[in-house]
C-alpha cells in the first residue's frame, strides 16, 4: 500500500529523473522530508470511501466540441525561431540525440 | 493620483467629457505605480511606452461613450501572455520570454481600448499563496509592508489595493484571486470554470485555472467580467453559454434569498476575528431580508489533499514543455541533450515549482496513479456532490476566504505543508468549478478580512447581486491603506 | 522441441486531413523546416489544443473498415515523455478509452483464410522530426508535429511472419479504400512496430517478447520476423532465455541486432487530457459515415471473380488501391469489356505508372477515355496497333473517340470501301497472283501489306483478308 511507505531518497531521485530535475544532496534530504509530510496529507484520502464513485477529471460544461478541418498557416516561423535558444537553417538545434526512436509511439 | 475616490462610471464620464484624457490618466497612473513599486514590488514590468502610445491612440480615436473601459489603465498578472510584452510567470525560466501572441482576454481588453499598463508580480507559475515564490521580487502588502499580499496574484491585488489602478486581472487555480483580494481588502472574483477563455494563460492546473478581475468595487468587477467573459474557439473547455450583463440587477436587494453557511468553514484554524467577520456578514444578510442556514460540506476537509494532487499532477505535465529547447531558459555549457533538459529545468525553476512537479509526477507515476490521482478525482466528485446538495435549496454560500488575515513575509515560506493548508477554504470552489468572490468584510489587527461568496455554476449574477448588497450595507470597502497616501 | 509463434503488430497510419489534429496548421510534406508550424505546434506557454472534426471522422471510417466497435464516449489522454521532437513533452493520444476496439480483418495465407483480431484503434498526434548530424548536433523540424495518426493494435492472433505480411497487406488495403490515408510505408504514412515471442507448443503462457525496429517495408517485416523467430528458437534450444529487448533490423544482412535491453516498463504517467472535452459520437454520425463507406476490397474481389469472370490473381491486383479498383469499375460501367479492361490496367496502364512514377489518380487517364478506347477495339473501329497510339494520346488527356476521329484513325472495315482498293492492288500485282496460284502463301502477306499501305494502316486486317482471299480465288 502506498500510504504505509514513507517516500525515501531513492524514490525522490527516481521521480526527479522522470521529471528531468536534479537535486544536490542537501536539497534531496530537504525535499524528501517535505514531500514525505505532504504525502502524509495526501494519504488521508484513503479514509474516504469512494467505492462506486466516478472520478471527475474536468468540470467543463462542454462536450464533443470540435473544429472544422480547415488549414490555416500562421506564418509564425520566423518569430518562433527567434525565441528559440539555438537554431540553424530554420531548424531548432539541440545537442546530438543518441537514441534512435523517431516519431510518435 | 490614486483611484481611491473614484470608480469606473465616474472616470468614464470624465473621459467622455474630456475633463481628463486617457494620456493624462495613464501618465498619472504610471507615476503612481512607479513610485509605489519601490515599496510594494507589485510589478515585474511597467510598460510605459506602449501604455502611453495606446492611450494617445485611444484619445485620438475618441472615447466611445458606450465603452466603459475605453482609455482606462489596467494591470495584468504576468502569467497572461501579451504579444510583444515580456511575460515571465515570475520565473527565471521565462525571464526574457517575449510572447508572439495575445491571450484571448488581452485581445478582448485591447478591442475595448483598455490601456495595458504593466505586468504584475506573482508566485512563480502561480504556485504559492504569498507571492514570495516569485523569481524576481517579493510583493509587500499595502496595509502592512511586513506582511504578504497573498498569492499567487499578489501583485495584481496589491496594485488595486494601493490605488495604483482601477482594476487588474489575475488567475485563480486554488484561490489565487480570492485569497490575495482578502489579504489586501479588494474585490476579487474567480468566475465559473469555462466562463473566461484560458487561451494564453500559462497553464498551471488546466482543469482548475480561471482568469478573473480585481477591483475596488463589486460593480466595477462585474463590468470587467462583462468584457472578458465568453466562449472562445481557441479554448474548447470555454462555455458556449450566453454571457449576461453582470452589472444588471445590482439593486442592493437580497430579500428572500437563501444563504448557506457551511459549518466546516468556521472550524479549527480559523482566526477568531475572521469568524466574527463572517458571522457579522451573516447578520447583515439577514438584516437585508435573506435567510441564513448552517449547512455541511462534509468532504471539505479532504479538499486540500485532493486539490494538491490534481493541481500538481496537471502542473507536472503542463510544465514539461519548459525544457530549454524551443524558448525560455537554456542552461549554459551543456554537455549533451540530457544536460539541456535536467540543468535547464533545475536551474530555471524555483523550489516551490519543483516541489509541485515532484508531487505531481509522483502522483501520476506507475503504481501510484490509482491511490493518488484517480482517488483525488473521485473525492472531487464527492466535493461537487456536496455543493450540489447545498445548492438544491440555497442561492449562495458564504464563508471566510482565508483562515487568517495576511501573514508575515517569511513566516510560512519554509513550511510548504502549512502554506498549503491556508488554501483550505478556496480550493473547493476550483475543484467544483464554481464562481467565487472575495470582498472586504472586516479587519483583524488592522489587516483586511475577506468574505467569500460562492454561487452555482454560471450564476455569477447571484455572486454580484449578493456582493453588491453586502458592499452597499457596509463600509469596509471604503477603508484604504496608508501606502496610498491620504487615508 | 516444437514452438508456436505469437506476433503483435502496432501500425501507425498518418491521416491526410487538411489541418493538424489539434492545431489549424496545414498537414503538408516537403516544405521548409518549421514552415507549417504555429504556437500550438511549438507547445508555447498558454496554448490549448482544439480537436479536428475531420480526424474523428477519419477515425470512425477506419474503425468501420476494420469491423471495430466504436467507443461512442471516448476521450484523449496525455502520454508524458521528454524528446526534442515532442514539444509539449506529452503526446495527446488515447489510452484508457480509445475511439474503437475489438475489430478484425480477414487474411489469406496459402489458400487458408483466417480472421485476425484488432484489440484497439486510437487517434493521436504525430511528433516532429529530428535529423541527426555527425557534428554533435541534432536538428528539430516541427512540421510533422500534430499530424493526425491512427494506431491499430492487433490481438495476439498472428502466428507466422507470412501471416504478419498478409495482415499488413489486408490492413493497408482496407484503410486505403476508406480514403483516410495514402498508407505508404516508403513515404512514412504507414509505420509498423512489431513484437514477437515464441513458446513451446501447447504451452498456455506467452514467451518473452522482443521488439524489432527499422522495418521499412512489408518484406522487411516478414524477413525480420523470420530471422527473429529462428533466433529465439535457437536461443531456447540451446538452453538460453529470451530477454525483453529492442532489436534493430539490418537491411543489408537481413539480421536483427540488439539495440537495448528493456529494464521494466516505461512510465508515461498517462492521465485524461484536461484541455479537451470528452467526445460523444452519435449513432447518426456513425450511421451516415457507414453509409458513405466504399465497398471494401474483399467484396470487390468476390464480385470481379463471380460476376465479371476475372481470374483470382487479376481481381487481387486490381484491388490493391481504391483508385485502381474504382477506375476499373467505372471503365466497365462505361461499357468496356471487363477482361480487356483488366488486361489494360495491369499491362499498359501499370507500365505507364511505373515509367512515370506516378499514382493513377495523378495522371490524365480517365475511365471514360479508356472505356472508349476498349470499346473501339472490341467493335473493330481501331486495331490493337492503333490502340497503342490512342493509349498514348489518352495519357495526355485526349478524349479517345474524338481523337481517333480527328486523326482519321478509324479502321476501314466496310467491304464496299475496301473491295475497289483490294481489286486495284490485285490488278497491279499479277506476279503475286501467280505466286498465290502456285501455292506461295507469302504472296498474301505482301498483298495485305500493299492494301495497308494504301489505306495508311487503317484497313481492318481481318476484313481485308476475307475480301482478298475471295478475290484471289476468283481470278
Amino acid at each position: 500500500m502506498a500510504n504505509e511507505n514513507k517516500i525515501d531518497k531513492s524514490q525522490v531521485k527516481h521521480v526527479a529523473s522522470l521529471a528531468k530535475l536534479e537535486f544536490d544532496d542537501a536539497d534531496l534530504g530537504k525535499f524528501t522530508t517535505q514531500l514525505g509530510e505532504i504525502m502524509d496529507l495526501f494519504n488521508t484520502l484513503s479514509e474516504v470511501d469512494t467505492d462506486g464513485v466516478e472520478p471527475t477529471f474536468s468540470v467543463t460544461d462542454q462536450f464533443n466540441t470540435m473544429r472544422e478541418d480547415v488549414a490555416v498557416n500562421s506564418h509564425q516561423k520566423d518569430a518562433l525561431l527567434k525565441n528559440a535558444p539555438d537554431t540553424q537553417d530554420g531548424y531548432i538545434r539541440v545537442p546530438a540525440i543518441i537514441d534512435e526512436s523517431e516519431g510518435a509511439n | 493620483m490614486n483611484y481611491f475616490d473614484t470608480d469606473l462610471t465616474t472616470l468614464h464620464t470624465k473621459l467622455v467629457n474630456k475633463e481628463i484624457t486617457s494620456e493624462q490618466l495613464t501618465k498619472e497612473t504610471l507615476a503612481t505605480i512607479k513610485a509605489d513599486n519601490e515599496k510594494l514590488n507589485a510589478y515585474i514590468t511597467i510598460d510605459e511606452d506602449a501604455a502611453l502610445a495606446t492611450a494617445k491612440a485611444v484619445d485620438e480615436k475618441g472615447i466611445n461613450a458606450d465603452n466603459l473601459w475605453a482609455g482606462i489603465p489596467i494591470a495584468i498578472k504576468d502569467n497572461i501572455v501579451t504579444k510583444g510584452l515580456k511575460t515571465t510567470a515570475a520565473s527565471k525560466m521565462l525571464a526574457d520570454f517575449n510572447p508572439i501572441y495575445d491571450a484571448t482576454v488581452i485581445e478582448k481588453l485591447r478591442a475595448n481600448d483598455v490601456v495595458i499598463i504593466g505586468k504584475t508580480n506573482m508566485d512563480e507559475f502561480a504556485m504559492g499563496g504569498s507571492t514570495e515564490t516569485s523569481y524576481f521580487k517579493t510583493t509587500h502588502n499595502p496595509w502592512n509592508l511586513s506582511k504578504v499580499p497573498g498569492g499567487s496574484s499578489g501583485g495584481s491585488a496589491t496594485t488595486v489595493s494601493a490605488g495604483g489602478v482601477l482594476a487588474a486581472l489575475g488567475t485563480d487555480t486554488g484561490g489565487s484571486i480570492r485569497q490575495p483580494a482578502s489579504f489586501t481588502g479588494v474585490v476579487g472574483v474567480k468566475p465559473t470554470y469555462g466562463r473566461v477563455s484560458r487561451w494564453g494563460i500559462i497553464a498551471f492546473g488546466s482543469s482548475l485555472d480561471q482568469v478573473g478581475p480585481f477591483t475596488r468595487t463589486v460593480k466595477d468587477n462585474a463590468a470587467l467580467l462583462n468584457i472578458i467573459a465568453g466562449h472562445d474557439d481557441h479554448d474548447m473547455t470555454s462555455s458556449d453559454k450566453a454571457v449576461p450583463d453582470f452589472t444588471a440587477g445590482l439593486d442592493g436587494s437580497v430579500k428572500g434569498m437563501r444563504v448557506a453557511l457551511p459549518k466546516e468553514y468556521l472550524g479549527e484554524g480559523v482566526d477568531e476575528n475572521v469568524k466574527k467577520a463572517v458571522l457579522d456578514a451573516a447578520s447583515t444578510f439577514k438584516s437585508l431580508g435573506a435567510t441564513v442556514d448552517e449547512v455541511s460540506l462534509p468532504h471539505s476537509k479532504y479538499g486540500i489533499a485532493a486539490y494538491y494532487i490534481i493541481s500538481s499532477s496537471e502542473a507536472s505535465s503542463n510544465l514539461q514543455r519548459f525544457d530549454g529547447i524551443r524558448y525560455g531558459y537554456r542552461a549554459k555549457d551543456v554537455k549533451n541533450l540530457e544536460d539541456v533538459y535536467v540543468r535547464s529545468r533545475s536551474e530555471g525553476f524555483g523550489n516551490e515549482v519543483k516541489r509541485r512537479i515532484m508531487l505531481g509526477t509522483y502522483s501520476l507515476s506507475a503504481g501510484f496513479y490509482d491511490a493518488y490521482f484517480r482517488k483525488a478525482a473521485e473525492v472531487r466528485t464527492l466535493m461537487i456532490n456536496d455543493f450540489k446538495k447545498v445548492f438544491e435549496d440555497h442561492d449562495f454560500i458564504i464563508g471566510p476566504t482565508a483562515p487568517t488575515p495576511a501573514f508575515g513575509i517569511g513566516e510560512d515560506s519554509n513550511d510548504p505543508k502549512k502554506m498549503y493548508m491556508n488554501d483550505v477554504l478556496t480550493v473547493p470552489v476550483n475543484m467544483a468549478g464554481l464562481p467565487g468572490m472575495s470582498l472586504p468584510a472586516g479587519f483583524s489587527n488592522d489587516l483586511p478580512v475577506g468574505l467569500q461568496i460562492i454561487a452555482k455554476p454560471f450564476d455569477e449574477q447571484t455572486l454580484y447581486r449578493a456582493g453588491y448588497a453586502f458592499e452597499q450595507a457596509t463600509d469596509f470597502h471604503k477603508a484604504t491603506p496608508e501606502i496610498g497616501g491620504d487615508k | 522441441m516444437n514452438f508456436q509463434t505469437t506476433i503483435g503488430l502496432e501500425v501507425h497510419v498518418e491521416l491526410k486531413t487538411n489541418s493538424k489534429i489539434f492545431s489549424p496548421s496545414p498537414v503538408a510534406f516537403g516544405d521548409d523546416p518549421n514552415a507549417n508550424t504555429n504556437v500550438i505546434d511549438w507547445g508555447y506557454p498558454g496554448v490549448l489544443p482544439t480537436t479536428n472534426k475531420g480526424v474523428v471522422e477519419s477515425g470512425i471510417k477506419a474503425a468501420l473498415a476494420l469491423h471495430a466497435k466504436i467507443e461512442q464516449h471516448n476521450h484523449f489522454d496525455r502520454k508524458n515523455y521528454f524528446y526534442p521532437d515532442n514539444p509539449k513533452a506529452y503526446q495527446i493520444t488515447q489510452s484508457d478509452k480509445p475511439i474503437a476496439h475489438d475489430g478484425w480483418i480477414e487474411i489469406e495465407v496459402d489458400g487458408e483464410k483466417k480472421k485476425v483480431g484488432i484489440a484497439e484503434m486510437h487517434i493521436e498526434e504525430d511528433a516532429g522530426k529530428n535529423t541527426h548530424n555527425p557534428n554533435g548536433y541534432s536538428f528539430v523540424d516541427l512540421n510533422r508535429q500534430g499530424t493526425p495518426l491512427i494506431e491499430i493494435v492487433s490481438k495476439p492472433d498472428i502466428a507466422s511472419p507470412d501471416e504478419a505480411y498478409a495482415y499488413l497487406e489486408a490492413l493497408r488495403q482496407r484503410v486505403q479504400f476508406t480514403g483516410v490515408s495514402d498508407v505508404k510505408m516508403e513515404e512514412g504514412s504507414m509505420r509498423v512496430d512489431v513484437n514477437i515471442s515464441i513458446r513451446p507448443y501447447g504451452s498456455d503462457k506467452f514467451g518473452t517478447k522482443t521488439e524489432i525496429k527499422n522495418l521499412n517495408s512489408f518484406n522487411y517485416v516478414r524477413k525480420g520476423l523470420a530471422y527473429e523467430e529462428k533466433r529465439q528458437q535457437q536461443v531456447l534450444m540451446s538452453g538460453g532465455t529470451i530477454q525483453q529487448e529492442t532489436r534493430r533490423f539490418d537491411e543489408a544482412s537481413g539480421q536483427t541486432i540488439l539495440m537495448r535491453v528493456k529494464e521494466g516498463a516505461d512510465d508515461y504517467r498517462y492521465f485524461p487530457e484536461p484541455d479537451l472535452p470528452a467526445l460523444a459520437i452519435s449513432d447518426d454520425w456513425i450511421k451516415s459515415i457507414g453509409e458513405s463507406m466504399p465497398e471494401m476490397p474483399g467484396k470487390r474481389r468476390e464480385r470481379y471473380v463471380k460476376e465479371l469472370g476475372l481470374k483470382d490473381y487479376d481481381a487481387m491486383v486490381l484491388t490493391q488501391t481504391k483508385e485502381m479498383s474504382d477506375f476499373f469499375d467505372t471503365t466497365v460501367k462505361n461499357g468496356a469489356d471487363p477482361k480487356m479492361t483488366a488486361n489494360y490496367l495491369m499491362g499498359d496502364v501499370n507500365a505507364y505508372l511505373n515509367d512515370q512514377q506516378v499514382d493513377l489518380q495523378d495522371t490524365k487517364l480517365t475511365p471514360n477515355n479508356l472505356a472508349g478506347m476498349i470499346k473501339m477495339i472490341s467493335d473493330g473501329t481501331i486495331s490493337t496497333k492503333i490502340a497503342k497510339k490512342v493509349f498514348k494520346a489518352i495519357t495526355q488527356g485526349e478524349e479517345s473517340v474524338a481523337w481517333v476521329k480527328s486523326k482519321g484513325l478509324i479502321q476501314l472495315s466496310d467491304p464496299a470501301q475496301l473491295t475497289p482498293i483490294i481489286k486495284g492492288v490485285v490488278d497491279d500485282n499479277q506476279q503475286s497472283v501467280d505466286d498465290f496460284k502456285n501455292g506461295k502463301d507469302r504472296a498474301v502477306g505482301y498483298l495485305v501489306g500493299q492494301v495497308m499501305k494504301q489505306t495508311h494502316g487503317q484497313a481492318n486486317p481481318k476484313v481485308v483478308n476475307q475480301i482478298l482471299m475471295a478475290e484471289l480465288k476468283s481470278r
